[in-house]
């Protein structure tokens, strides 16, 4: 086996799904019962009147498996279409996340500081402590998440990743 | 137009009769009581009562395997769907079609833990191709024909329908079936011409090819049978089968090199392993087959032909993998194969040939029938020969372990269907079950069902449906007084240490018979087995045969867990000093 071929790398895969219950079961079933890694999943329904949704999956495998995958999830039966974004060019990959900070005098200044390096916005503050919303991609977040914390970060939520491609295609095209 | 109104149960019915359904497998229960109502009022669907619902999974597989239709199971909420997980996923991993309706309580009780309540759906999901929670009248008949139409479908599994006891009281219209498609859920059948023409190219320029075909040939249906036959001999390769797919070339015919995997033939693991060209057809590369992976066909080009995409790459990388139906797909090879005018070159068939000749040559099913103690391969070679004579359709089914390799080596399938085992799941209990579901179906066959006396413990409570419903199985049993595969491998892999591998205090079988109603006849001598088989297949009704066979007799040829196609064991005498390495002592 070549090395390439045991390399582990990550992928981003969107799933277009039919909005019924035990969907999203039935895909975190199939990541759990395989084995497979699931480094982070978010769902919503995106298309109210046809009961569509979809789930944005970043996974970690090598390129075997990475196959196995996305044929799993194509076996669904609830599964309109399996897009693989790492693979099939380039997209747009965002993340939300809410970063509680508590703290007073310089260490509250200084979050500050940092919240208008990173566009973050403070949603939420009190005399010890801030709420900041921040949105980017996940290495962005970690930073932030990382020099927050000696700055008195209690608590953090993530909303996991969502990706689009970039250009003029669509997933629902085809369906 | 206004469309009829009937009760959820109704609609049930009604489907099951659009559907083609005759017979039906359950046992009754209070969250399904509506459903056994409408039963009773109709006379288009037979209801066959089982004695435990496991036995209703296994049967309605049976029914299935050997019909090609839709085996179809009715059970009650709870205990009742429980009961029926094994064998469902004994129908997943074999691929076998079936729709398992199951009662559930109230939509209102649903989450209450109320009696007889299980989570169905949630428990069913990871072992159906499908499941369905029914909580609308409106959806039922649309579900119910979907459930169909995903069972039987791409690669066949089963689907359950989870049915509350409100909806099937419930007043609601019915759909015909052509309602019950599903958009997101279309299996590719054709395969794409452009790798079929380079699968092809890939043939052609073969030396020394095999045609490794498997269960999907069997699951695709008759035709594909055919097809595959067809390629084989137009192309003069040879053509191995796995455990499920036995059948789906005849064993008689002399390009078929036996069983391939861990209990096959030698020249069939070597030419396996030997090959510069496999053709993988409807089948899995599961472990029973590859041995250990890294030292599987190192040489070879991999073609495989499969209508289930995560069945292409995931254990053993191909070079091309055609996503279609075998039959189909087998088809259009062949058209290709033909235009083309192609042909194996000459001389290199002869001396691959002469190599597969030469592995032939150590006959490695061979074992010794001496003395008066009855080997069990013996059992199957008489039972073989016995029934080859007939004129009959024969049908048999196995339980899992010693005796159903031997069944499989030494009894020559040559026709699909006819062949029924627990090859994915390995289920002990399947046989007996299955070999009734079968005899529903075909009433006038002789049906096997070759059991150990253990597997055979496992579910013969279903003696009871079988003399309730005079169906004439033939309960052939190897008795060895072990759990013999687990013998085997304590013998092989753990010292001989025979570690809660013997059975004390088993039942006689003769007098179980007759506890049953049913004939009981018993071997304990080489002499005595012709006339045991030749009574069993004359007597017109149920019988069990009791044949003591060698306790200590083992399952040759075999490749040791770990180990590669070409360092088989031929016989006791061929032990390697340690037979298995640490790897290969973890795997099952």
């Amino acid at each position: 086996m070549k090395s390439s071929e045991k390399q582990e790398n990550t992928h981003t895969i969107a799933v277009l799904v039919d909005n019924e219950p035990g969907v999203l079961a039935r895909v975190v079933g199939l990541f759990s019962g395989r084995g497979y890694n699931i480094e982070s999943l978010t769902v919503a329904e995106t298309r109210r009147g046809r009961h569509l949704s979809r789930i944005t999956i970043v996974t970690t495998g090598t390129p075997m498996i990475i196959e196995q995958i996305k044929a799993q999830l194509g076996r669904l039966i609830p599964v309109h279409s399996v897009s693989d974004l790492t693979q099939e060019g380039p997209h747009v990959e965002r993340e939300l996340a809410l970063v509680k900070v508590v703290g007073k005098g310089d260490g509250r200044v200084e979050s500050l500081r940092i919240c208008d390096i990173f566009r973050a916005r403070a949603v939420d503050s009190t005399e010890e402590s801030f709420v900041f919303e921040i949105v980017g991609n996940s290495g962005k977040i970690d930073a932030f998440i990382d020099l927050m914390r000696p700055l008195g970060l209690v608590d953090v939520s993530r909303t996991g990743v969502v990706a689009i491609m970039r250009g003029p295609g669509s997933m629902e095209n085809d369906i | 137009m206004a469309r009829e109104q009937m009760t959820g149960a109704q609609i049930i019915l009604k489907a099951l009769g659009d559907q083609d359904v005759t017979e039906v497998f359950g046992y009754p229960g209070g969250a399904v009581l509506p459903i056994y109502d409408a039963i009773f009022q109709q006379n288009r669907i037979r209801h066959v009562l089982v004695r435990q619902e496991g036995g209703a999974v296994h049967a309605a597989e049976g029914y299935a395997r050997s019909t090609g239709k839709v085996g179809v199971v009715l059970v009650t909420s709870g205990p009742g769907a429980t009961n029926a997980v094994t064998g469902l996923t004994d129908a997943l991993m074999d691929s076998i079609p079936i729709v398992c309706l199951t009662g559930q309580v109230p939509t209102h009780l649903i989450g209450n833990d109320a009696f007889q309540e299980a989570d169905t759906t949630g428990i069913t999901r990871p072992c159906t191709k499908h499941n369905y929670l029914v909580k609308d009248i409106k959806d039922l008949a649309r579900i119910m024909h979907e459930a169909f139409d995903v069972a039987r479908s791409g690669r066949p599994g089963p689907v359950v329908v989870d049915l509350p006891k409100d909806v099937q009281m419930a007043v609601g219209e019915y759909l015909a079936k052509e309602m019950g498609k599903r958009k997101t859920y279309q299996p590719q059948i054709k395969g794409d011409p452009s790798l079929i023409r380079d699968a092809v190219a890939m043939i052609k320029k073969a030396k020394r090819p095999i045609i490794y075909a498997g269960g999907g040939v069997i699951n695709s249906g008759p035709a594909a049978s055919l097809a595959l036959s067809r390629f084989v001999r137009d192309t003069g390769f040879p053509c191995t089968l796995t455990l499920m797919g036995l059948g789906a070339f005849p064993a008689s015919d002399k390009q078929f090199v036996g069983m391939v995997g861990m209990h096959g033939t030698y020249e069939a693991n070597m030419a396996m392993h030997d090959c510069d060209l496999m053709i993988a057809v409807g089948a899995r590369f599961d472990d029973r087959i590859t041995g250990r992976l890294d030292a599987f066909s190192p040489g070879s080009k991999k073609i495989q032909i499969d209508i289930d995409p995560s069945s292409i790459n995931k254990n053993v990388p191909v070079d091309i993998g055609i996503v279609g139906d075998v039959g189909h797909v087998l088809e259009d090879l062949m058209k290709v194969w033909r235009s083309n005018k192609s042909t194996m070159d000459e001389k290199a068939a002869k001396s691959w040939w002469k190599q597969i000749n030469s592995w032939r040559a150590s006959d490695c099913m061979k074992f010794d029938q001496s003395g008066q103690v009855i080997k069990p391969q013996y059992v199957i070679e008489r039972l073989n020969t016995q029934t080859k004579k007939l004129g009959r359709e024969v049908y048999i089914t196995t339980e899992v372990g010693q005796h159903q390799m031997w069944t499989a080596q030494h009894f020559k399938f040559d026709k699909p269907n006819h062949w029924l085992t627990s090859g994915g799941l390995g289920t002990m209990g399947y046989g007996l079950p299955a070999a009734m579901g079968v005899q529903v179906a075909h009433p006038k066959a002789l049906v096997v069902g070759v059991a150990g006396e253990a597997s055979f413990m496992m579910n013969m409570q279903e003696l009871s449906t079988i003399q309730q419903y005079r169906l004439p199985v033939k309960c052939l049993i190897l008795n060895n007084f072990y759990m013999g595969m687990v013998r085997q491998w304590q013998e092989l892999l753990h010292g001989s240490r025979y570690s809660e591998s013997y059975m004390e205090s088993l039942p006689d079988f003769v007098k179980l018979a007759d506890a049953f109603g049913m004939a009981g006849l018993r071997a304990t001598k080489v002499s005595e087995v012709d006339d045991i088989l030749a009574e069993m297949i004359k007597i017109d009704g149920p019988v069990i045969a009791d044949v003591h066979v060698d306790p200590k007799e083992n399952v040759f040829p075999m490749i040791p867990s770990g180990a590669a196609h070409n360092e088989m064991l031929l016989g006791p005498d061929d032990k390697a000093p340690s037979p298995v390495s640490e790897d290969g002592m973890v795997l099952v």
